[in-house]
């Protein structure tokens, strides 16, 4: 009977089943299956993971840290805001710290070598939206999350905060430069 | 305490008094709430498009806020409430339990409802739905929010009680309808979806009156999604089984198999609840082995049930309209079916527009590694109005054409416009999510006010082509828009005006006659369909939806691997 009547048989699981829905329960397990592997596989053998690395850390002290690592490495200040572009050794830690509402500091990177991207938030729940590739993670305030990144193309990126974080959110927009160390002198 | 009954002379179904009552209320208010909440889509649109940007940056978070709030929780619940007692008092003749208590929870559901919209209307709670910590919303907020919880919370009781009282005083014959069978899946992962919001929302109500110093902001998200997701699961049972409703009430269609149907909400029920993580997918600390098994609700069992409900809805549909001779070549039931009535066009609509919208983008944007090219762009944004506008809504609307006829004994008011309803509505959202999804891929965030970024120190411009999506966006909310306004005019000007139907109702003390099942027992489907296959029609859409599947998948993976490494 139909789908707002009681089934035929009370005991309705021992009803037999259309050829028809099992060749599709067959398919479709199939594609979820894939589906399922195909996430570890892409650990193994992809490149873009996020090994889930990250610490609790006080966001006063993160500051300080982002702070000792502007006054290391910064070569020169943009806008008439003077805002800092720091260039860290290849290879090495990099912070990056959200704030209402800014990204500090601009950093400068070069392509092809892996760095220890450090990102947190000292005040709310931001958005790290790396663009034009769109790359995309979540700010939080108290986390310090450790990013393994390797730019692969030089030029000049936008970062975006991409989770709302109040009236001027969306005048918070920071910059990330990639150099290529060949061209670079 | 009068237990009175009346039968429905055109749909041959029973209602109890209380019951009736407290349907009419609960869809009442769930159609107000959709026509407010569907006002502030139609601006937070208007705003994200570009050349109009029509509030400023504060009118824009707080109409979005309640854009949010009201669609996606109150109009939903209090239809679904609606709903449970459709399911268990109407569809298994049987008296609703405790109708005083109902009335309680849906005092609770206008009360929570409403403190919570004063407060976001107020200015100082617009910390959009999800209200992540510590950004802080008014200490009304969130209380408006719990009581409007246990409000839903003893409306789901009351449909479990009912359901102990139809069994207890043998109203129906045998097993529970495959409708209330869905409905029951509903309810269990409501129980789920309102424990983890009253665990995750008095803590932080508490936190902002004082009581509590810190909440920590990952347990926060990991929690809170545990409402904000599954509430959106118990929408996709519920949908489901009107997708079945409606197929039985406009086809008389039979399920295919009884044990496939109820075997796929068996799943919902053991995991789908498990997919707050589809939002923690880009958060720090949590590690790869806990994402990729919540993501993928274990091995994707929860996304196999809903690829089997996609072949079983519309393939019950094809057996019965082959049975009475549609039985042409592959399509010839579906070029047949009544296209001109909103009932079935929103239904199928809704199916179609879930299952290769709403359903695709959100099991490939929710794979681990994709996500990083998703999270929190407009493209989520995109995926869920497919899922919640364009599934659940539109499937409710589709109901409530039939039902609200039935409920208030009238006819529809306007049903040359209603006609039109589903199609405005249904291409309105379809083409949204579309646009919106398109537009996230180009980078654009979710929640943002302006896309130029005015004011910043720095510049960035987006490419053209995103900047014309959130324009075609804007054009299609109109669209979509003008269509929910249709469905409220319909349903309001039915209620108020709509001509009386039939006699004055004969309310009976007496109990209804027991329903019962079918004497028949099935033996297969006879000569229709194409080699054995009796819904081969079905089969090949379902092949077609297969293929546009696995082909988005990997061309997401693709694009992938040409972005920067992480690790």
């Amino acid at each position: 009977m139909t789908a707002i009547h009681p089934p035929a048989r009370r005991v309705w699981w021992k009803q037999p089943v259309d050829r028809v829905e099992l060749v599709w329960i067959a398919i479709a397990l199939v594609w979820c299956l894939i589906m399922f592997f195909f996430m570890p596989f892409w650990h193994v053998y992809g490149d873009q993971n996020y090994s889930g690395e990250a610490y609790r850390v006080n966001p006063d002290q993160f500051v300080e840290k982002v702070n000792a690592f502007v006054a290391e490495y910064t070569v020169r200040t943009e806008t008439d805001r003077n805002i800092p572009v720091v260039r860290p050794p290849a290879g090495s830690d990099v912070y990056l710290l959200a704030r209402l509402w800014q990204w500090h500091p601009v950093l400068e990177l070069e392509k092809g070598q892996t760095y220890r991207l450090r990102v947190s938030s000292a005040d709310w729940q931001h958005g790290l939206s790396i663009q034009p590739i769109n790359l995309n993670f979540q700010v939080l305030p108290g986390y310090e999350m450790v990013i393994n990144i390797t730019p692969t193309e030089a030029g000049e990126y936008a970062v975006v905060c991409n989770e709302y974080c109040g009236i001027m959110h969306h005048t918070m927009l920071g910059k990330l430069y990639v150099v290529d160390p060949a061209e670079d002198v | 305490m009068s237990s009175e009954f009346r039968t429905c002379p055109k749909s041959g179904l029973v209602f109890h008094r209380s019951a009736e009552r407290l349907i009419k209320a609960n869809a009442v208010a769930a159609v107000i709430f959709l026509a407010v909440g569907g006002t502030l889509g139609l601006l937070v649109a208007l705003t994200r498009w570009p050349a109009v940007q029509l509030l400023n940056a504060q009118h824009f978070y707080t109409v979005l806020t309640g854009h949010g709030v009201v669609l996606l929780l109150v109009w939903i619940l209090f239809f679904e409430i609606a709903l449970l007692y459709f399911c268990s008092s109407v569809l298994l003749r049987c008296r609703i339990a405790t109708p005083r208590m109902g009335w309680l929870a849906f005092a609770l559901m206008i009360i929570g409802a409403a403190i919570t919209a004063i407060a976001i209307l107020q200015g100082g709670s617009s910390v959009m739905m999800t209200s992540y910590v510590p950004m802080p919303a008014e200490p009304n907020f969130y209380l408006g929010l719990i009581l409007f919880a246990v409000g839903a919370l003893i409306g789901t009781f009351i449909f479990f009680g009912t359901l102990v009282i139809a069994r207890d005083e043998k109203t129906y014959e045998g097993s529970i309808p495959l409708v209330t069978f869905g409905a029951l899946t509903a309810a269990i992962i409501a129980v789920f979806t309102i424990a983890c919001g009253a665990i995750i929302l008095i803590p932080t109500w508490l936190w902002s009156i004082g009581y509590i110093s810190d909440i920590d902001p990952l347990m926060y998200r990991l929690i809170w999604w545990g409402l904000g997701h599954s509430s959106q699961q118990i929408n996709v049972a519920a949908h489901v089984a009107v997708w079945y409703a409606i197929a039985a009430i406009v086809f008389g269609a039979k399920p295919m198999s009884e044990k496939v149907s109820r075997g796929a909400f068996f799943l919902y029920i053991l995991f789908i609840s498990i997919a707050s993580a589809h939002h923690l997918l880009g958060d720090p600390g949590l590690s790869s082995e806990w994402k990729i098994f919540n993501t993928s609700y274990a091995m994707y069992l929860a996304v196999l049930a809903s690829l089997v409900h996609g072949l079983t809805v519309p393939g019950s549909i094809e057996v019965a309209q082959r049975t009475k001779g549609h039985n042409k070549g592959l399509f010839e039931w579906l070029r047949k079916a009544p296209w001109g009535n909103p009932v079935f066009a929103g239904m199928f609509l809704s199916l179609v527009g879930f299952g290769f919208i709403g359903g695709i983008s959100g099991v490939v944007m929710g794979a681990e590694q994709i996500n990083f090219l998703i999270h929190n762009t407009i493209y989520v944004p995109g995926h869920f109005h497919g899922t919640v506008a364009l599934g659940t809504t539109l499937a409710f609307m589709a109901m409530s054409l039939w039902l609200v006829p039935v409920l208030f004994r009238r006819e529809l008011f306007m049903p040359r416009l209603a006609q039109w309803q589903p199609w405005l509505f249904g291409v309105g959202t379809a083409l949204q999510a579309f646009f919106m999804m398109g537009a996230g891929t180009l980078g654009v965030s979710r929640r943002h006010w302006d896309i130029a970024f005015t004011g910043s120190v720095f510049e960035w411009a987006y490419p053209g082509m995103a900047y014309t999506m959130m324009a075609l966006n804007g054009v299609s909310a109109i669209m979509a828009v003008t269509g929910g306004m249709i469905f409220v005019v319909v349903i309001v000007g039915t209620v108020l005006f709509g001509k009386r139907s039939g006699e004055a109702p004969g309310w009976s003390p007496q109990r209804p006659a027991m329903l019962r099942g079918p004497a028949e027992v099935l033996t297969g489907h006879g000569s229709i369909g194409v080699k054995g296959f009796p819904a081969p029609g079905t089969f090949v859409l379902a092949g077609f939806l297969m293929l546009i599947f696995v082909v988005y998948y990997f061309i997401n993976y693709g694009y992938l691997a040409s972005v920067w490494k992480f690790s």
